[in-house]
């Protein structure tokens, strides 16, 4: 579902990641450990598409299916996406679930979003004056008219925000609140998962979503992503410091990621392992 | 701040970013002079639009406890001045919302003084302008505070936003102050939207263009929080941050 091959790239001209290498098949989750430094940040970044981290060297291909229900065919979507002129030169990547494999790097930011790829931010970003209902209604829409879907209504909208800020245990008067202004740590990113549950990805990329969670918060946000992401067409690539996510996320896989390279792939044991013994023993 | 008969030319302070040929059909302003009496209240919203251009020159003066919210939305095709003069007795309160939107080659200008005479008296100025297609936004604001205007309360914030390198924004927030219990707090930015929410929002699905829309929605509504015509205005505000997008 997402192969990354040889993937080089620079931050500043600084080379940060220097050949990366991995597969995510559809329906596994795997989980990328590593020191401070290494590179995991930027792996994120660059799978988003953030202004600045320039791909060096090495491709991203990704393979979104189609979610149970999304079954248009291409004529239909076509004849949905005509006349509306902000679709044209999408191409017809975005609909995803034909098999088809997407240069994910060639996409913009919005695009790669439409095409079913979220990115849970290790530091959400606060949008002073724009609620979190609006920014997400507009932000689903905006997908669901590049996949040639058509736009939810308000109250449908917002009976969807309500079920998922549910199941994340996040007040939905929250969600009317601008975008992460005063939320704190642990709030930020309960909403990214919310925000996860609502666009409902085909791949997720979580950066360090556990950090700043209490016990119990940990706890809620690892059944979260299990309740959206478990499921055998879709993947997980979860970025994380410590093993207790994992208690609730298990990972088909874990890698360490260090200088920019995975340096070793094992089972769920392995988070163990480096937890108990550190990186420098283990790699 | 004198009225001349004569135009003004750059070398008169308030002047100094004018669009001098612009402003030549439109001279001489005839002052608006108003008076507010002691503890009541006036608000006025000023939307230049069209190509004519507009030039407003308002002397304001507050009885004691008298109160005046003055909101400005310029967003017309051509050049644009609002000025105005208020004078606070005690306790009196003046509101300046102003949204400036220039999208083509024009001026659009904001320029005040408001002076406390008496003590207590607040004074709350918010300017946000933003700049595209070559415009150029300029706010000059003076607050003075007289000699024993203790506890004036006096803020002037003022942002611009830059939608591209041919436009410009000028910002001169500057104090006066012969008392000595006193807050003013004044704040002046001019940049760009911020990169890191842009990608936030766009790692979400939006487009850029509806990102920097949104963004920009909120940042022109800062001028009109709490005026009485608060919809009205954002309304047109919006409307016409549409047609500049
Ligand atoms: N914006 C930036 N400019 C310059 N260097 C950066 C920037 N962002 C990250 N780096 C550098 O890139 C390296 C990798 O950072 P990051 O990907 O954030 O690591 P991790 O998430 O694994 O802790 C670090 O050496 C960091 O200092
Ligand atoms: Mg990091």
């Amino acid at each position: 579902m997402l192969q990354i091959n040889n993937l080089s790239a620079t931050v500043g001209d600084k080379p940060i990641l220097k050949g990366l290498s991995l597969t995510v098949n559809a329906g596994e989750i795997h989980a990328i450990m590593g020191p401070n430094g290494a590179g995991k940040s930027t792996l994120a970044y660059v799978l988003g598409g953030r202004p600045g981290y320039e791909v060096t060297g090495g491709s991203v291909t990704f393979t979104p299916t189609r979610h149970p229900g999304e079954g248009r065919d291409p004529d239909q979507t076509n004849k949905a996406s005509q006349g509306d002129t902000s679709l044209a030169g999408l191409g017809p990547g975005l609909r995803r679930g034909d098999g088809e494999a997407i240069d994910l790097l060639a996409l913009a930011p919005h695009e790669r979003a439409a095409a079913g790829l979220f990115l849970g931010f290790q530091y959400p970003v606060e949008i002073p004056g724009v609620s979190f209902v609006q920014f997400l209604r507009e932000s689903l829409n905006a997908q669901r008219r590049a996949r040639g879907e058509a736009p939810l209504s308000g109250g449908e909208f917002l009976k969807l925000a309500r079920e998922k800020a549910a199941l994340l245990r996040l007040d939905m008067d929250m969600l009317k609140r601008p975008v992460n202004v005063g939320f704190s740590g642990g709030e930020k990113k309960r909403a990214e998962m919310v925000q996860m549950g609502i666009l409902d990805p085909s791949f997720a990329v979580l950066d360090e979503t556990d950090s700043g969670l209490d016990i119990d918060a940990l706890r809620v946000v690892g059944e979260g992503i299990n309740a959206v992401m478990r499921r055998p067409n879709k993947g997980v690539l979860l970025i994380t410091h410590y093993q207790r996510l994992l208690d609730y996320v298990r990972p088909d896989f874990v890698h360490v990621l260090a200088d920019g390279r995975i340096v070793k792939t094992g089972g769920a044991e392995l988070a163990h392992e480096l937890e108990e013994h550190g990186y420098e023993a283990v790699v | 701040m004198a009225i001349a008969e004569h135009l003004p030319t750059r070398r008169d302070e308030a002047f100094r970013y004018a669009d001098l040929a612009a402003l030549a059909p439109l001279w001489p302003v005839a002052v608006e002079a108003i008076a507010v009496p002691a503890g009541e209240h006036r608000a006025l919203s000023i939307v230049p639009n069209g190509d004519a251009g507009t030039l407003r020159e308002l002397a304001i003066s507050l009885g004691k406890g008298a109160s005046f919210d003055l909101r400005v939305l310029s967003a017309g095709a051509g050049y644009a001045r609002i000025s105005v003069r208020a004078e606070l007795a005690d306790r009196a309160s003046f509101t300046l919302g102003a949204a400036q939107l220039g999208s083509g080659a024009q001026t659009l200008e904001v320029v005040s003084e408001v002076t406390h005479l008496g003590r207590d008296a607040t004074s709350r100025q918010v300017v946000r302008s933003v700049a595209g297609g070559g415009a150029s936004v300029n706010y000059l604001g003076k607050v003075k505070v007289a000699r024993g205007a203790d506890g004036t309360d006096g803020s002037q914030s003022v942002r611009a936003m830059l939608l591209d390198r041919q436009s410009s924004a000028n910002a001169k927030p500057e104090l006066e102050i012969f008392a000595d219990d006193v807050k003013c707090a004044h704040g002046c930015a001019v940049g760009e939207l911020d990169s890191q929410a842009l990608f936030y929002m766009a790692s979400r699905g939006l487009p850029p263009e509806t990102a920097k829309r949104l963004m920009l929605q909120a940042f022109v509504a800062e001028a009109f929080v709490g005026a009485e015509g608060e919809d009205e205005l954002l309304a047109a505000a919006l409307a016409a941050l549409e047609a500049m997008l």
